[in-house]
Order: structure tokens, then sequence, then C-alpha cells
């Protein structure tokens, strides 16, 4: 049972909450138990879908990504409760502080799942698995939840592990077993094959994880560039990556803001008032942190919830909003020809660099101009800092009251960042 | 037009009661409660504490550090919880 002690082997724990955000309200709320229980947002403001919901709701078909109406529909007698960030995550910082106890290395991946690399800790723990049910245990008596832990020597398994037996369970993938437990999973399980990746990857005939892992780099080289590569090292188990030392999460990867829109976005002219609202936003917490982006990332949700992202680099590394919001509308241009209104919009600085004072200048611009600029939002910066938010607001704002009240810094989304940011 | 169901119904807990405690915090971080009023509006002296380890209280109370104190024969226990940024103490019936 000493195997996980092998010298230069990882052991690697992904643990995942389960239904996290219901589970934590009906911890709070014990008349909940029993009943099927989702947390949904606030259907007046239209951030009306299903964000978790229990295992008594799920036999009536009710799922996380619904519409409130729709899931009503389904399941009648559903309660569904508002959300309690504050709460979720406190909760999730008691997870963090129980997984810490066992490895310095912890590495969360949104608010409810972490990896824990315990590969030098083992000694004491004998296995893997026995230190994964230690866990689960934990969990139950001390935050009153059940987790599912997913053990293997990579991060990638491991993450694949926990999603396969829920609730409360514990699944271990190694060397002698990944080939029957991975491969014969749908393709689409893996970390990192997304919508668009399966459907190409269907359609060249490669439907399960196996078939993936099978395929020579060369082509999928030619299907996907260089994360062909990735998708082919994810498959095989030959993910190398480290998990993070805790704290190390707080470096900022990017900066971004998304917001589901009090009515409907039918042109540009709607969409340029809501990015410039959000770019303001962003562009002030970058300026906060000292950093400016070298990429601009929008994301565009219709209202039949069909949702993509595109991205472009910005000409110059920048934390200026117009600058941001700019790129923003070409990028919306480019991908968006308005046969289906908007609901939700997000813009997102990435690929960030501190501000540095000495910079390549361009000849065939007018960097005063810029520069004016730049100094004009810092200004901004220390009036709202002062007299708060709304003291000073572009005008542009106030051509669609509904569009322009939009509140971009309590709007702000929690969730995972990408896994190769 | 369709009612649904409220949640509102759902939130209310009898089942725990929060404290008012007088404690002993030291300054190598322990912290010792003295005395608890308890829900019979009596403050009691806390003869002995008996366990400290973390533990969620299920009745509502929510994740926290179970305090297992004597007060003359009775065995009871508190919990000292998170409540945004504040601590509280609490108890189950």
């Amino acid at each position: 049972m000493k195997e996980d002690n092998v010298v230069g082997r990882r052991v690697v724990l992904h643990a995942d909450m389960n239904n996290c955000y219901a589970s934590i309200e009906m911890l709070y709320h014990p008349k909940l138990r029993g009943h099927p229980v989702a947390v949904g947002g606030n259907a007046e403001q239209r951030h009306g879908i299903i964000l978790a919901r229990n295992y008594e709701a799920r036999p009536y078909g009710v799922r996380v990504g619904q519409a409130l109406w729709e899931a009503r529909k389904l399941c009648p007698n559903l309660i569904i409760v508002p959300p309690d960030y504050e709460k979720y995550l406190r909760f999730s910082r008691y997870f963090k502080d129980m997984l810490s106890e066992y490895s310095p290395q912890v590495e969360p991946f949104g608010l409810d799942e972490s990896w824990v690399d315990v590969t030098g800790c083992l000694a004491e723990h004998s296995t893997g698995e026995n230190l994964a049910n230690e866990l689960r245990e934990r969990a139950k008596t001390e935050l009153g939840i059940t987790i599912s832990v997913g053990v293997s020597y990579n991060k990638i398994f491991a993450k694949l592990g926990s999603d396969m037996k829920k609730p409360d369970a514990t699944t271990v993938i190694n060397e002698d077993n990944y080939r029957n437990v991975v491969w014969p999973l749908p393709v689409e399980d893996l970390l990192g094959v997304g919508r668009a990746t399966k459907a190409k990857l269907v359609s060249y005939g490669v439907r399960t994880i196996g078939d993936l892992a099978q395929c020579d780099t060369i082509t999928l080289k030619s299907w996907f560039h260089k994360w062909g590569l990735f998708l082919h090292t994810y498959a095989n188990g030959y993910d190398s990556s480290p998990v993070a030392e805790t704290g190390s999460e707080n470096m900022i990867k990017s900066i971004g803001n998304s917001t589901t829109c009090p009515r409907d976005l039918l042109n540009d002219e709607d969409a340029h008032i809501v990015f410039q609202n959000l770019a303001e936003s962003v562009s002030e917490r970058m300026r906060e942190q000292g950093l400016m982006a070298k990429t601009v990332q929008i994301s565009l949700r219709t209202n039949d919830l069909f949702w993509f992202e595109r991205q472009m680099p910005l000409p110059k590394p920048s934390h200026i909003s117009t600058e941001l919001c700019d790129v923003a509308m070409q990028l919306l241009r480019q991908n968006w020809d308005w046969n289906k209104p908007l609901r939700s919009i997000g813009i997102r600085g990435t690929n960030l660099t501190p501000i540095i004072e000495q910079r390549q200048l361009s000849l065939f611009e007018d960097e005063q101009r810029r520069e004016k600029f730049e100094n004009l939002e810092f200004t901004i910066d220390g009036i709202r800092r002062r007299f708060g938010h709304y003291s000073i607001d572009r005008a542009m704002l106030l051509l669609d009251s509904t569009l322009g009240n939009i509140s971009p810094v309590s709007d702000h989304v929690i969730h995972p960042v990408g896994y190769m940011n | 037009m369709r009612t649904f169901v409220n949640y509102l119904d759902y939130m209310e807990t009898d089942d725990i009661f929060y404290v008012d405690v007088n404690e002993d915090r030291y300054k190598d971080g322990r912290l010792i409660p003295v005395s608890v009023v308890l829900d019979d509006g009596k403050r009691y002296t806390i003869d002995r504490i008996v366990d400290i380890s973390p533990l969620v209280s299920t009745k509502g109370g929510g994740p926290g550090i179970c305090y297992t104190i004597r007060i003359r024969d009775t065995l009871l226990k508190m919990f000292l919880v998170d409540e945004g940024k504040t601590q509280k103490w609490l108890m189950e019936r």
C-alpha cells in the first residue's frame, strides 16, 4: 500500500466541494434540507440563472445555468435562495486553510476546487487515497459539507478523478489504471477541451480521451497548433505542471468585468455605453495595481445564452479606459453582426505587465495626447476615491439611463481563471 | 397568478441561539470563555473546558470552533463562529 511513496512519483489531489453554494445554504438553513433547493441570481435584474442545485433537485432536471423560470417549470416546489457570496468566500477560505495543513502547495481553481500536491507529505499518511479519505471525513465533521477527491500523479487526471464520482467519494487514477479509467471517457471531460475544441475533435472522429491520446502529435499540431500538443500531453498523463504554492494565487493574471445588462443590447451604441462603463472599472483596477494590459478580451452572451470570447493585442500596453474600449468595440464589430441581441458582455485585460517609466515612443502617434489622457484618468481616479464612483462620469453614460447605471464594481463575477492563463 | 415557494419561509431556525460570553484572551492567542449567559437569562460560570476542536454546528451555525464546557455537572457545547468580520458564540438546542 505504500506504493505512493516511490521516490519521484508525484501525488496530486484535487478536492471539489459538492454542489458548493447549495450545500452551504442547506448547512446554515436546516429547514431547506430534504427539499429541492437551488441558489439562483436575481430575476429582476435578469441575473436569473441557477448557480447551484442540490441532489433533491436533480431528478427534476434542474441544471446549473438554467433560467429560473425554466427550473421552476420543471420543479414547481423548487426553493430558490439568493446567493450570499461573502459566506461562500468565507467557506472557501476554511476549505483552503484545511488543505494547507497538509501541504504548502495548494492551488485553488475557483471558489470550490483546489489542487494539493502532497508528494512530500505522505510519510505519515501512507497513501494519497488514505489522505483523500481523511480529507473527506474532515470536510464532513469540520465544514459540514461533502467533497469529492481525485488522486493521481498529475493535475489533469486528479481533476478528472474528482469529477468522476460524486458526492463524497475518492477516485484514484494511477499509471496502471489510467488507460481503463480515463481513456473511455468522452473527450470533453478533459480539462482544456471546451465546446469549440470538442466540436472540432468530434468532426475528425476523436470522441474519447483515448482517441485523443493516440492521435499523433503532428496531426494534433496541424489541427490546433501549440494547443494540440498540450491536449496530447494531458490525455496521456504527461502533464508535469506544478501545483502552485499557497499565496502565489494572489498574482494577478487578468483584470476583467462582465455584466448582464438590465435590457438586451441591440446595436453598437448600446454596447459602447456598457463597454465604456466596464472599461472604466477595469482600467481603474489596473492603475490601482500598477499594471497595464497587452491584450484585450471580450466575452459576449446572446439572449439564448450562446456564449463566446474573442481577444486581440493592444497596439501598446495600456491602462487607459478609452483605448481598452476602442479595442473592445473593434473586436465586437469584427465578430458580431447583431443578428441577435446581446444579453451580457464583458471586457478583460490580460497579458498584464507592470507600468514602466521608460517605454518605446512612437514617431507616428501623438504621445503627448496619450500622456494627457493618462493623467486625466489618474485625476478621475483621485476624484472618485475622495467623492465616490458616481461623483464624476462620462457624458455618454447619460445617453441611456438603464445601461449607464450598471454598477461594474459590485457586479464582479467570481470564476476560475483558465487553466493555461 | 401562480405563486412560488418563498425561500424566506425556510431561512429561520430555532435550533441555535446566540449567547453572551465573558472571555479571557491571552497574548499567546488562546481564547478561554469564563462565563456564559444561557437562554434562561442567568449567567453561569464555566467550571471546566473539556475539549476545544474544529467542528461544524449542524443545526445551522455553520463551521466553527467547538468548546465542550462543564457547568456544574452538565456538559455543553458552545461554538465560536465567524459572522462577517466578527466572531459570535452560539449554542444548539
